[in-house]
Formats: structure tokens, C-alpha cells, sequence
């Protein structure tokens, strides 16, 4: 399956990542309108490591044996094909998975329930935009 | 004292319905220009410390800034322009020499632009390159008089070193110092991809680089920094480095600052002290002491590699070329004015040497008539930007090119000319490892092949259109060029004609 990995040689921690994740999620076209006056809530997020210079990217790495489907109350977090993703009408918002998660990739939304990378397939592009957005080549979507 | 006499050159604009505050730029730009108000929720920026690199241009994601040259300006004047004004505030305040980076930016004529190339018509055919053979390879290095053959008739093969290359351009000399590891990763990793070479620069070789060797030209300068016995025998041909384009007559200096563990290693010499290449080598005055260090070079090689000597373009140049060529070099490289540096006194750089246009049409004539031409291969560089700037210097005479600025734009290179205070925020001109890191050398050198993939299509293609199915038959074929909005002299100087003259 093919999944997004990170370098932390190459990243340059300018945080872009976390904007197209969050322009994203907001299934517009235009990034100033989507974005523009708003707390973006990414669903990847920069680790930034204190006194030098290196910064990654932390995203779900939709594990083989995700601790956070194990732990949902709710039945909201399931995985499909690999792709751990999250029905957020099933959301009951108890952060059971948050909680759970041992990389810290699942966020609250705006609306409280939560929310988590599911590699922008339901989009119109089809490929993660943190991906395709990165200015280093510091994200890779591949199959290793 | 507080009062400033210079207005800020460029200035930074916003488009604040379109910025989202992703403060991308404010951490990308080295010069500390962008910065968040946290209270207002709006970036502001202070124009004076832009060098106008656009890094934050290109990466802004909703393509809200632009850099823009400032309208703010003195009453007019002819004599006076505002530059030269400027300058002599500067140096009111420093006391000091002025210094610049890149090449000559002075409007000197380019006369690449004044030349025209010729095509076929009706009475000789074209070629079209993508259904048949088209050669663009050449190798450099003395060639024979003429063909030997033994007592069984058979020929004699043995040639003097050659290089080979499959296009007719190579990366020129930047030495590690004054560019990023990153960029000699993507320069090397480019030239063996391409089939073609990369030269180190006065700095020495880095040692995760002997991989390349194959496709490395070394340089030998007047500091002689870096060179020892492994340095010359991975290389593939070895360049004494006399002069260069950007700066005549002028030695170099890098400043202990960026002379760091890595660069005082490959350039053995102590971490901290500026690097600093004497204007002469001091142990040559003349066509014989040049011959001697040729022959050093070759013997301690066991005469297997090319030695290339390497001048700026300057008035006497064809005489010089010809002493050069009787010293036993294989191969003269001839930097033209408008050649790049990492920094050079601004009066040199913008008023010293001659065209290379000019310089490389007066040493091939030279060589001809004197009947040496075969004896040496002749590099032009100094300013060649396109693949039809190639094509017009192998027509003017040349075995092949050396490309610096167009290399460096392919990594990213913004031509912000400010290599010298050595914040490049395109990681090239800079030894800052944060910023180094933004040139992704996996990306950077695919960048190179594909200019060299696509120069190479272009150059077949003109070729074509000539009639001209190999490169070596294009090589100080001036009857192919004509010069438009050129005065008598200068097309003398050229060898070519005018516009409108049949052959
Ligand atoms: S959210 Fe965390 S636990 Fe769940 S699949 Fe992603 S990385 Fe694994
Ligand atoms: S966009 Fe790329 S370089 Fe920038 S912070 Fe994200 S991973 Fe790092
Ligand atoms: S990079 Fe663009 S959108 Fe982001 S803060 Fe700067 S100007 Fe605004
Ligand atoms: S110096 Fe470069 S990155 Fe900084 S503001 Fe100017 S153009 Fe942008
Ligand atoms: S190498 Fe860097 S500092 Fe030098 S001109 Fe190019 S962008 Fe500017």
C-alpha cells in the first residue's frame, strides 16, 4: 500500500504542509478564500526539535495494527484497504482514539468530532496535498 | 550615526486579500524580511534588507507577493545615475573597495544577440534530427596532424587524452565554498548522467565526490588550496586556473567565516582563516613557466589527462592563446567579461576583459593562421545562456562551452547577485546548513539533466536546419552566422558577415 513517508533531512519546517492539508479538507478551490482569517486545524503537523535545526512531518501512518481503531467506542475509526479513516457522523467525540494514538496524528475539528489524515483520497485530486505541496521533496507518497 | 543616505531598491508587495498568514515566508527568507504581527494577525515586512532573491515569491502558496523595483528616485540626470550616486554613498560611509556577485549586469552589447543563424533552402536539404543521426559529441584534447599508420599499414591509434563529451557544454569551475555541497552533489551527479564534466573550482575536491571523478575537472589556482596527489589522479583532466572572466587580473578571497570544518578540509587549510588566492601564481611569468607546470601536472598523472589552462578574455587575449597552445595544454578555456563570480571588486567586474564573442572569434583565427589549431581545444564561457548561444560559439570557434550562471539558475538561482554575503536562500551560495538544505540535490540534478537533455534537442534541431549532421562540422563554420546592427569593425573582429551578404 502505498503511504506517505517523511525525510527529516530534507524538511525545511516552513509549515506549507499543514496549510494544503488544511486547504484540503475544505474541498475549495481557492486557498485564500478557504483559508484566508481562519485557525487552520492540519491533520499533519510539523515536529519541530528544540535548539537545532531539524524539523519533520508527523501524519497518520495508517499502521497495520491501528491502536486507534482498537480503542474507538464508536465504531467511527475503521480501516479499508489499509486506509484508516474516520466516519465523523459516528464520531461521539470521546478522544478514546487521541488518546490512543502513540504519534499524536488524530486532531480535533472545529465541530468537536474528530478528524484524521485519510491521504486525500476523497478528493478531486486523489493524491495527499501535503504531498504535492511540499517545496523539498520532504513528504513522499510511495509504496515501499 | 543614524542617517541613512540610501532608499531601499526593492520593495515588498503584498497582496493582503490573498495572504492567509501562513508565515512560510518569514521562515524562509535568510535576510529576516517578513514578520508576523501577532496582535494585527497581518505580515509586515521591512524593503530594506530584501535582495530581491524571490524565494519567498515562489513559495508563497496563495501568490500573494511580488517584488518590485522602487519608483522612488533622484531628479534625472545623465551623468548621474542613481547606481553611481549610490555607490559613492557606500563608500563615503566604508571606506572600502565595493563588491559584487554574479556577472557583469552593465549594458555592454551581447552579441550573441546580434548574430543570426543560417537555415537550408530548396538548394541543400535540411535534416530533420528526429529520423536521422545527429552527433553532438566532441572530444577535447590536442588532435593529431595527421593520420599514422605502422609497417603492418595499419593505423596508429594512439592519441594524446581527450575528454569525452556528448553535448559540447560543461558546468564551469565554482569551487566548494563558494557554492553549497548540495550544489557540487547536483553538478557532479548531473555531469555523469549528461556524459559531460563539472570542475571543482579553486576549493578542492570533498571526499563523498571521488565517486565522480570520472566526470570531474580539478582545478590548480594560484592558493593551490586542496591539491594534493588522489585530488589530481581522480580527476579526469586537470585545469590551471590563470584567470577568470569576472575579475582579470584579481586573485580571490573567502572569508574565514565560511571556511568551516568541511571547507578547511577539502581546502587544507586551518578552520577560520580566509581563503586567499594570490592575483599571479607566483611561480609563473611567462609561456615557459606555464609549460612547466603543464608538464608537472602531466607527469604527475603519468600523462593520462587532459590539462586545460583557463584565462579571462582580456585585449591581448589571441597572442596569449597562442603562447598557451605551445606550452603543451590540451585544452584553453577563455572566460568572457560577462562571467559569474561569488564575489569580485564591482570595478573590475564591470570594467574589465572583452566580449567573448570577440575573444573567441580572434584566438580561433589566430590558431588557424598560425596553424596551431589542432593542437588545442578551445572552451568559451563567460555568459552563455541558451543552447543557441552554444551553437553560435561552436560556429564562432569554439570545441565547446562552459555554462556557470545558467548551471546555477537551473538549482534555483534567482540572480539576486548577492552570493557574497553568503545567505543564499536558494541553499547554492551559502555554507548555512539550514539554508544548504534547501537544495534537494535528488531534485537539483534531475534540474541539470533536464537542461542539458533539452539543450541538447535544441541543438540537434538547429543543426538540422543548417544541414549540418555532426557537430565538429559546425565548428568555426562562420559562413553559417550574420550580423545585424554591427559596424564594420566589429564584424571584422566577429569574422562574420553582415546581414544580407551571400557567402
Ligand atoms: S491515527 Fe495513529 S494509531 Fe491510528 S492509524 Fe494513524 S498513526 Fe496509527
Ligand atoms: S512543506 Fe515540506 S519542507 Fe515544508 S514543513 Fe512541510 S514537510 Fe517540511
Ligand atoms: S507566504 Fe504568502 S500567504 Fe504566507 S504569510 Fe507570506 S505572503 Fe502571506
Ligand atoms: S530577500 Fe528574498 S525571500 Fe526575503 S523578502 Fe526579499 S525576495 Fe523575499
Ligand atoms: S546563487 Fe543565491 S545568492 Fe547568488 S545570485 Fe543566485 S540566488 Fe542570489
Amino acid at each position: 500500500m502505498k503511504r506517505v513517508y517523511v525525510n527529516e533531512n530534507r524538511c525545511l519546517g516552513c509549515h506549507l504542509c499543514e496549510y494544503y492539508c488544511a486547504f484540503a479538507a475544505t474541498g475549495q478551490s481557492d486557498m485564500s478564500r478557504a483559508l484566508k482569517g481562519k485557525k487552520i486545524r492540519p491533520r499533519i503537523h510539523i515536529e519541530e526539535v528544540p535548539n537545532s535545526d531539524i524539523t519533520f512531518a508527523v501524519s497518520c501512518r495508517h499502521c497495520v495494527e491501528p491502536l486507534c481503531v482498537k480503542g474507538c467506542i464508536s465504531g467511527a475509526l475503521t480501516k479499508t484497504d489499509g486506509v484508516i479513516s474516520v466516519d465523523r457522523d459516528k464520531c461521539v467525540s470521546c478522544y478514546t482514539c487521541v488518546l490512543s494514538c502513540p504519534y499524536g496524528c488524530l486532531v480535533q475539528s472545529e465541530s468537536g468530532v474528530v478528524d484524521k489524515c485519510q491521504l486525500c483520497l476523497q478528493t478531486a485530486e486523489g493524491t495527499p496535498r501535503c504531498v504535492d505541496g511540499c517545496i523539498n521533496a520532504a513528504i513522499i507518497y510511495e509504496e515501499r | 550615526m543614524s542617517l541613512n543616505y540610501i532608499y531601499p531598491d526593492n520593495e515588498v508587495v503584498r497582496n493582503y486579500d490573498k495572504c492567509i498568514c501562513c508565515r512560510a515566508c518569514e521562515r524562509q527568507c535568510a535576510n529576516e524580511v517578513h514578520e508576523y504581527l501577532e496582535e494585527a494577525d497581518k505580515m509586515i515586512a521591512d524593503d530594506a534588507k530584501c535582495v530581491n532573491c524571490h524565494r519567498c515569491v515562489s513559495i508563497c502558496p496563495v501568490r500573494a507577493l511580488k517584488i518590485v523595483p522602487t519608483d522612488h528616485e533622484f531628479r534625472k540626470n545623465t551623468s548621474w545615475k542613481k547606481k553611481d550616486i549610490y555607490e559613492v554613498y557606500k563608500q563615503a560611509e566604508s571606506g572600502g573597495v565595493l563588491l559584487s556577485s554574479m556577472g557583469n549586469p552593465s549594458e555592454f552589447p551581447v552579441y550573441w544577440d546580434k548574430i543570426l543563424l543560417n537555415a537550408s533552402q530548396v538548394t541543400n536539404p535540411s535534416i530533420d534530427p528526429l529520423r536521422e543521426p545527429m552527433e553532438t559529441k566532441v572530444f577535447l584534447g590536442a588532435k593529431e596532424e595527421s593520420v599514422k599508420r605502422g609497417e603492418d599499414g595499419r593505423l596508429i591509434t594512439k592519441t594524446s587524452p581527450q575528454l569525452k563529451l556528448e553535448l559540447p557544454v560543461m558546468f564551469s569551475a565554482m569551487s566548494y565554498g563558494s557554492i553549497s555541497y548540495n550544489a557540487h552533489e547536483s553538478l557532479a551527479r548531473a555531469s555523469q548522467e549528461a556524459g559531460t564534466f563539472y570542475n571543482t573550482g579553486e576549493g578542492g575536491l570533498h571526499e563523498d565526490f571521488y565517486k565522480y571523478g570520472g566526470n570531474t575537472i580539478v582545478q590548480v589556482a594560484s592558493g593551490r588550496f586542496g591539491v594534493h596527489r588522489e585530488y589530481l589522479e581522480t580527476a579526469a583532466a586537470i585545469e590551471i586556473k590563470m584567470g577568470q572572466g569576472a575579475k582579470p587580473g584579481i586573485g580571490g578571497h573567502l572569508p574565514g567565516k565560511k571556511v568551516g570544518p568541511n571547507v578547511s578540509r577539502t581546502r587544507m587549510i586551518p578552520e577560520g582563516t580566509d581563503a586567499i588566492s594570490p592575483a599571479p601564481h607566483h611561480d609563473i611569468y611567462s609561456i615557459e613557466d606555464l609549460r612547466q607546470l603543464v608538464f608537472s601536472l602531466k607527469e604527475a598523472t603519468a600523462y593520462k589527462k587532459p590539462v586545460i589552462v583557463k584565462i579571462a578574455a582580456v585585449h591581448n587575449v589571441a597572442a596569449i592563446v597562442s603562447g598557451i597552445a605551445r606550452s603543451g595544454a590540451d585544452i584553453v578555456a577563455i572566460d568572457g567579461f560577462r562571467g559569474g563570480t561569488g564575489a569580485a571588486p564591482t570595478r573590475i567586474r564591470d570594467n574589465v576583459g572583452i566580449p567573448i564573442e570577440v575573444a573567441l572569434a580572434q584566438v580561433d583565427s589566430r590558431l588557424r593562421d598560425e596553424g596551431i589549431r589542432d593542437k588545442i581545444s578551445v572552451v568559451a564561457a563567460g555568459s552563455i545562456r541558451s543552447s543557441a548561444d552554444v551553437i553560435k560559439a561552436v560556429a564562432l570557434g569554439a570545441d565547446a562551452v562552459y555554462i556557470g550562471t545558467s548551471a546555477l539558475l537551473a538549482l534555483g538561482c534567482h540572480l539576486c547577485r548577492t552570493c557574497n554575503q553568503g545567505k543564499c536562500n536558494w541553499g547554492i551560495a551559502t555554507q548555512r546548513m539550514d539554508l544548504v538544505k534547501r537544495l534537494n540535490p535528488d531534485i537539483g540534478y534531475k534540474r541539470l539533466v533536464n537542461l542539458m537533455t533539452a539543450w541538447k534537442h535544441e541543438i540537434e534541431e538547429m543543426m538540422g536546419g543548417m544541414g549540418i549532421n555532426s557537430i565538429e562540422a559546425l565548428r568555426g563554420n562562420r559562413l553559417m552566422l550574420r550580423g545585424v546592427g554591427l559596424t564594420d569593425v566589429e564584424l571584422r573582429m566577429l569574422g562574420i558577415k553582415h546581414a544580407g551578404e551571400s557567402a
